[in-house]
C-alpha cells in the first residue's frame, strides 16, 4: 500500500463551526453599537476601544507565552471580544491608563489564572469593570454628555439611572425614542439600544446564541419594574414608562445580549439559561431600586456567574423519551 | 413537515455524487470471505468445512440461538478455509473462504424478475422464512429481522415504519433501491405488515429525495394501509427512535425500552426488499446495493454486490483510491466504521464505501471547551456530551451512568458540531462501552 | 451608633443560630470510626493510587484495621517497611510480598514493526484499540498513546519517542498496577523485581500464529517453543502461540535468550552467555 489509510472513529466530517468564527460573529454584532457610540461621543471612543483590545490581546499573548507556556490562543479572538466588551463598558472620556489597568484585570486576574478561555468562572470584562468601578469610581462614573460635534470630555452628565436614583427623573417625560437611539449618558457601549438589538438579531440569525438569556432578562426587568411601579409610584399610570425606562437605561441591553450570554460563564441548558436570566434581571432591579449603586447589571451578572456551576449540575436537558 | 423533537444537525448531503447512478451489478469475485459475525448477536456456526462445494444460496452457517442469523453462500464453488481472517479493522475474525466456480444457484430459488404480489402465509410462516433466509437490518445496525418481528408476549405492534430516510450523507443505496425496486419494496412492506399484524405502515422519506417520495406515493396507491410520509431533512432522522418520533410523535423511553413499547416496528427500506425476495422468491440474503462514493472517487457507483467481495475490488471498479491519504469508511461519514484493511469483505450491513480524501481526512486540532452548549443543542437524545466526555476522561463511570450515557446512539452530532473540534464522541463512546460492560456484569451477578 | 450595634448584634445572632444548627446536624450524622484508621492512613504513602484494590489509602487503612488476617492486603508503594510498621502498630502479622516491577511486554519498535495506517483519532490507547487494530498490523502490541503514562501516579512510565513503546523506570515504579489495568492490550505485567534492574522476559504477547506475527513484526514471539525446551526450571510455557516466562520460577540463567530466533526474549542488566559450541543453532533460523 503506497498510500496509508487514515483511521479515526466516526464522525468523519466536521461542521462549519469554530471558536474563531463564533467570536468573530460576536465582534461583528457589536460593531453597529460601536459605530453609534463614535457618532454620539466622537473619536475618543475608538481610542478607548483600541487600547482595550490591544492590551487584552497583548496580555493574553504574554501570559500564554511566558507563564502558561502553551500554544498561543489569541487567534481564537476571545481576547478581542473581552477587550471590546470591556471598552464598551467604560465612559468615552476615561483616561486610557485606566483602560489598560482594566485589561490587565480582565485577562491577568479573571481569565488566565483559571486556565484561559473556557475555564474562567466569571466574565472577565465584567470583573474588570467592577474592579474599576470600585477602584476608580470618579473616573468610571464621569460620563461625557452625548455630543455630535466630536470628542467632548470637558463636562460630564449624570446617567438616566443616576438621575432616577437621585429622584430627579420625571417618568412622564422620558425620551424613550432618544434613549432607544442612543441619546443619553452612559458607558459608551450601552447607550445605543437599537444598534445593540440589531446585534442581537444578528447573533440569533447566525445561531451564535439562543434567545433564552436575553429575553428572560428583559422580561424579568420589565415585570419587576412594572410591579414595583404599580405599588410604589405616585403616578401609577406611568408604570409602562417606568418599565420602559428601566429596560432602556443603563447596561440592561448590552449586558443581557452580550455579557450575560458569554458562553463560558452562562448555563448550558435552555432551562438553566432561563433561571440564570431571571436571576440577573431580578438582582439588577433589586440593586437599582434598593441598592447603593444606580446600576446593578454588572453585579447581577457576576452573582449569577457564581451560580452557574450549580445550575449546570442540577438542571438537565429533557432527555429523549422522558416526559415532557 | 415533521421531524424528530430534539437536536439534530445538517451535514452537507453530498448525495449528488452518486444519486443519479442506477444500480449495476458488481462482477463476481473469484474468492470471497464470509464473516460468521455479520449481525448483532451471537456469531453464526459454520456448517461447511474445507473442501465442501456450495451453490449460491446454500446455507453455510446457522444462527447460534435466537439472537443470531443464518448465512448463505454468495457464490458457488469450493470452500477453501474456515479460519481466522482479517476484518476491515485489521482484527481477526472467523470467516468462511470460498473459491468461485461459475455461478450456480441452489434449487428452489426463484431467479425471475416477475413481481409476485400475492402472499397468504400466516405471520409465523413469514417470520420463519425471513429467519431462514438470514435477513438482518440493512441500514447498518444489522439487527436480525426475525427477532424484531417476533413481538414479545403482552405487547402489540400498532404501526410498521419503513425507514427510507437515509440521513447519512453521501449514501444513496436506499434511495436507488426505492426508485428502482419500489414495487418489491411495497410488497415487502405489506408482507412485513402481515408478519407483525398491523393495519398501517408508513414509509418515511426525507424531503431531499422528492422523486423517491413521489414514486413510492404513486405506487402505494395500489396497496392498502401504506402511506408515504415526507420528513423534514435532519440528521440523524434515520435513527430508529428519531424516525418513530418523527412519524408518530411518540418517544421511545430510555433503554431498556424498545420501539415495540410505543407500538412501533421499524425496518429499513432495503430490508423490506430483501424480505420480499426471501418470502416470495425464497431467495436468501446473499447480496446488497453498496454505494461507492466520495468527492475524489472518479466514477461513483451503486453496485449490487455479493457478500464477501473485497472492498478493494469495489473501489478499483470505481476508479481506485485517489493519491495521497484517504479515510475509507464502511458506511457514511457520520457513523461509518473506518477501515484499515481494504481486502476485507462487504457484509450485510455495508450500505456504502465512502472515501474521504485530502485535508478533510484529517481531524482539526482540538482546543479548549468554551461551554457553548452547541453539543447539547445538537444531541438528539437530550444528553450533555461535553459533560459525558469530561467524565469519561476522568473515568467517572458511575456519574456517566447517572447522566444517561446508555441512551447515546453514537450519531456523532456532538462532535460534528463542536466549534472547539473536541473529539467528544471518542470519549463518549469509550464511556458508553465501559458503562454497558459494568451494567452487564452487574446484571449477570444478580 | 445604633446602626453599628444593631449590625453587630444581628451578625452575632446569625452566627449563634448557624452554629447551633451545625452542632445538631453534626451530632445527628456522627459516624463512629476506629481512631486507629486515621493513624494507619498516616503511615501509608498517601498516593491514593488504587494499587491495593481500594479506591484510596483510607480504604486500605480501614481494611487493615478491621480484618483479623491482613495477609491478603498489601501496599506495594510503601513496600515491606511500611507494611511492617503498620502490622506492628496493629499487632498483626505483617503481610509479605516479593517486590515487583511493571514490565512492558512489547518489542515492536517503529523499526521492527512497520506502520501500515495513520491513526488520526484521539491519542488514547483505549479509544484507538476500540476503533481498530492500530497503526501496525499487530493487534496485540503497544499502541504508544500513553494511557499507562496518564495512569501512573509516580512518573515511572514513559513513551520513548524513538521506539514508540512504553518504558518503565524501575527505580520509580512502585508496582501499584495502575498501568496494568490502564493498558487495553494487557501488555504490562507485574514481574518479580531482581536487584540492579535485572530481568529476562518475553517482550511479546501476540497470540497470532507464527507467520502472521512475523509478517506484522520482526521482534514478535512466534511460539516456536525453543526457549521452553532449554529452560531447566520449567519457567517457560507456550500458550496461544506465545511464550511466557514465569518470573517466580525464572532464575535468570539466560539460556533461553540465546535460543530465541526473533530476539523476542529480552534481557536487561545481564551479560549474554558466552557462545555455545554449536553456533549454527543461532544462524539457522531467521
Amino acid at each position: 500500500m503506497a498510500n496509508r489509510t487514515i483511521v479515526a472513529s466516526a464522525p468523519h466530517v466536521h461542521g462549519p463551526l469554530s471558536t474563531t468564527k463564533l467570536m468573530g460573529d460576536v465582534i461583528i454584532a457589536l460593531l453597529p453599537a460601536l459605530a453609534v457610540s463614535v457618532y454620539v461621543y466622537g473619536w475618543g471612543v475608538l481610542a478607548v476601544t483600541a487600547v482595550s483590545i490591544g492590551c487584552c490581546v497583548l496580555f493574553e499573548a504574554l501570559i500564554q507565552k511566558f507563564l502558561v507556556r502553551g500554544k498561543q490562543t489569541i487567534t481564537n479572538l476571545s481576547a478581542v471580544v473581552t477587550g471590546l466588551l470591556l471598552a464598551m463598558n467604560m465612559p468615552a472620556n476615561i483616561p486610557l491608563w485606566i483602560v489598560a489597568v482594566g485589561a490587565l484585570i480582565a485577562i491577568g486576574v479573571a481569565k488566565m489564572p483559571f486556565g484561559g478561555l473556557g475555564k474562567n468562572p466569571f466574565n472577565p470584562a465584567i470583573v474588570a469593570r467592577v474592579f474599576l468601578l470600585i477602584a476608580y469610581p470618579v473616573q468610571m462614573t464621569s460620563f461625557a454628555m452625548p455630543s455630535t460635534e466630536g470628542f467632548v470630555d470637558a463636562y460630564s452628565g449624570a446617567t438616566p439611572l443616576a438621575a432616577a436614583k437621585a429622584g430627579l427623573m420625571n417618568f412622564a417625560e422620558i425620551d424613550a425614542l432618544g434613549m432607544f437611539a442612543g441619546n443619553m449618558a452612559g458607558s459608551f457601549g450601552e447607550i445605543a439600544t437599537l444598534a445593540l438589538l440589531l446585534g442581537f438579531a444578528y447573533l440569533l440569525v447566525r445561531r451564535v446564541i439562543t434567545w433564552h438569556i436575553p429575553v428572560s432578562i428583559f422580561a424579568t426587568v420589565a415585570v419587576f419594574a412594572a410591579v414595583y411601579g404599580a405599588f410604589s409610584l405616585d403616578t401609577p399610570h406611568l408604570v409602562s414608562n417606568f418599565a420602559l425606562f428601566h429596560l432602556l437605561s443603563g447596561g440592561v441591553v448590552l449586558g443581557a445580549v452580550f455579557m450575560a450570554t458569554d458562553y463560558v460563564t452562562s448555563p448550558m441548558t435552555t432551562k438553566g439559561m432561563v433561571i440564570y436570566g431571571v436571576g440577573i434581571g431580578a438582582i439588577t432591579m433589586i440593586i437599582r431600586l434598593w441598592g447603593a449603586y444606580p446600576e446593578g447589571m454588572s453585579f447581577a451578572i457576576l452573582i449569577m456567574n457564581s451560580v452557574v456551576p450549580l445550575i449546570n449540575k442540577y438542571i438537565k436537558p429533557r432527555r429523549f423519551g422522558a416526559k415532557k | 413537515m415533521k421531524t424528530f423533537p430534539i437536536g439534530g444537525v445538517h451535514p452537507s448531503e453530498n448525495k449528488k455524487w452518486s444519486k443519479a447512478k442506477a444500480i449495476e451489478p458488481m462482477e463476481l469475485p473469484d474468492v470471497v470471505t464470509i464473516p460468521l459475525a455479520q449481525h448483532i448477536g451471537a456469531p453464526a456456526t459454520a456448517l461447511v468445512k474445507k473442501g465442501d462445494t456450495v451453490k449460491v444460496g446454500d446455507k453455510i452457517a446457522e444462527a447460534t440461538g435466537f439472537m443470531s442469523a443464518n448465512i448463505h453462500a454468495p457464490i458457488s464453488g469450493t470452500v477453501t478455509a474456515v479460519d481466522l481472517q482479517l476484518n476491515g479493522q485489521g482484527l481477526r475474525q472467523m470467516m468462511i473462504s470460498i473459491k468461485r466456480e461459475g455461478d450456480e444457484w441452489a434449487e428452489g430459488i426463484d431467479l425471475s424478475t416477475d413481481l409476485v404480489k400475492e402472499c397468504n402465509l400466516p405471520s409465523a410462516e413469514i417470520i420463519a422464512r425471513i429467519k431462514e433466509c438470514g435477513i438482518v437490518g440493512m441500514g447498518g445496525a444489522t439487527f436480525p429481522t426475525h427477532v424484531k418481528l417476533s413481538i414479545p408476549e403482552g405487547k402489540k405492534a400498532e404501526i410498521l415504519i419503513i425507514n427510507g430516510v437515509e440521513c447519512e450523507p453521501y449514501l444513496t443505496s436506499d434511495y436507488r433501491t426505492m426508485l428502482e425496486r419500489g414495487e418489491e419494496l411495497l410488497v415487502g412492506t405489506s408482507i412485513l405488515m402481515k408478519a407483525v399484524s398491523v393495519e398501517k405502515a408508513v414509509i418515511g422519506v426525507e424531503n431531499n429525495k422528492p422523486d423517491a417520495i413521489k414514486h413510492l406515493a404513486e405506487l402505494a396507491k395500489g396497496y392498502e394501509g401504506i402511506e408515504v410520509k415526507a420528513l423534514k431533512t435532519m440528521y440523524p432522522q434515520g435513527g430508529e427512535k428519531q424516525l418513530i418520533a418523527a412519524v408518530t410523535g411518540r418517544e421511545v423511553p430510555a433503554p431498556p425500552a424498545l420501539p415495540i413499547d410505543v407500538g412501533a416496528v421499524v425496518c429499513n427500506a432495503s430490508t423490506a426488499v430483501a424480505v420480499y425476495e426471501a418470502v416470495q422468491k425464497n431467495k436468501p440474503l446473499v447480496q446488497r446495493v453498496v454505494t461507492v462514493t466520495g468527492k475524489s472517487i472518479k466514477d461513483t457507483k451503486n453496485l449490487l454486490t455479493r457478500f464477501g467481495t473485497p472492498v478493494s475490488a469495489l473501489v478499483e471498479k470505481c476508479g481506485g483510491l485517489p493519491e495521497g491519504d484517504n479515510r475509507v469508511l464502511n458506511g457514511g461519514p457520520m457513523m461509518g466504521r473506518p477501515m484499515s484493511n481494504l481486502q476485507s469483505p462487504v457484509m450485510k450491513g455495508c450500505s456504502g464505501i465512502t472515501v474521504i480524501s485530502g485535508a478533510e481526512a484529517l481531524r482539526g486540532e482540538p482546543s479548549a471547551c468554551i461551554k457553548c452548549a452547541k453539543c447539547i443543542e445538537a444531541c438528539p437524545m437530550g444528553l450533555e456530551p461535553y459533560l459525558l466526555a469530561k467524565q469519561s476522561k476522568k473515568k467517572a463511570w458511575d456519574a456517566m451512568e447517572q447522566n444517561d450515557i446508555v441512551s447515546c446512539i453514537e450519531c456523532g452530532c456532538c462532535q460534528f458540531t463542536c466549534p472547539a473540534n473536541i473529539a467528544l464522541l471518542d470519549y463518549v463512546r469509550l464511556g458508553k462501552q465501559t458503562v454497558m460492560g459494568i451494567i452487564r456484569a452487574r446484571n449477570a451477578k444478580k | 451608633m445604633n446602626t453599628l450595634i444593631f449590625t453587630i448584634v444581628t451578625l452575632c445572632a446569625v452566627g449563634v443560630v448557624a452554629a447551633l444548627i451545625l452542632y445538631f446536624v453534626a451530632q445527628k450524622f456522627k459516624v463512629e470510626e476506629d481512631p486507629r484508621i486515621d493513624d494507619v492512613e498516616k503511615m501509608l504513602p498517601g498516593a491514593n493510587c488504587g494499587g491495593c484494590g481500594f479506591p484510596g489509602c483510607r480504604g486500605l487503612a480501614s481494611a487493615l484495621v478491621e480484618q483479623e488476617d491482613i495477609s491478603s492486603l498489601y501496599c506495594s508503594v510503601g513496600g515491606a517497611d511500611c507494611m511492617k510498621a503498620v502490622a506492628d502498630y496493629l499487632g498483626k502479622a505483617a503481610p509479605v510480598k516479593e517486590p515487583q516491577v511493571a514490565t512492558v511486554r512489547c518489542g515492536g519498535t517503529c523499526e521492527k514493526r512497520p506502520r501500515t495506517s495513520t491513526y488520526a483519532g484521539t491519542k488514547s490507547c483505549a479509544i484507538a484499540s476500540a476503533t481498530y487494530v492500530g497503526e501496525t498490523n499487530c493487534a496485540y502490541g503497544c499502541l504508544g498513546y500513553g494511557d499507562c503514562v496518564v495512569a501512573c501516579a509516580f512518573d515511572a512510565i514513559h513513551i520513548n519517542p524513538e521506539t514508540g513503546l512504553a518504558e518503565v523506570d524501575a527505580e520509580k515504579c512502585t508496582a501499584c498496577g495502575a498501568c496494568v489495568s490502564a493498558c487495553p492490550k494487557g501488555i504490562i505485567e507485574l514481574r518479580k523485581k531482581w536487584p540492579k534492574g535485572r530481568a529476562i522476559y518475553v517482550s511479546c504477547v501476540s497470540k497470532d500464529k507464527g507467520p502472521a506475527t512475523m509478517k506484522a513484526c520482526k521482534a514478535g514471539c512466534i511460539g516456536c517453543g525453543k526457549c521452553s525446551k532449554v529452560c531447566e526450571f520449567g519457567a517457560i510455557t507456550i500458550e496461544n502461540n506465545v511464550a511466557f516466562i514465569d518470573s517466580t520460577k525464572c532464575r535468570l540463567c539466560r539460556k533461553c535468550v540465546a535460543e530465541c530466533p526473533t530476539g523476542a526474549i529480552k534481557m536487561i542488566g545481564l551479560a549474554p552467555l558466552p557462545p555455545k559450541e554449536k553456533p549454527e543453532t543461532k544462524t539457522e533460523t531467521k
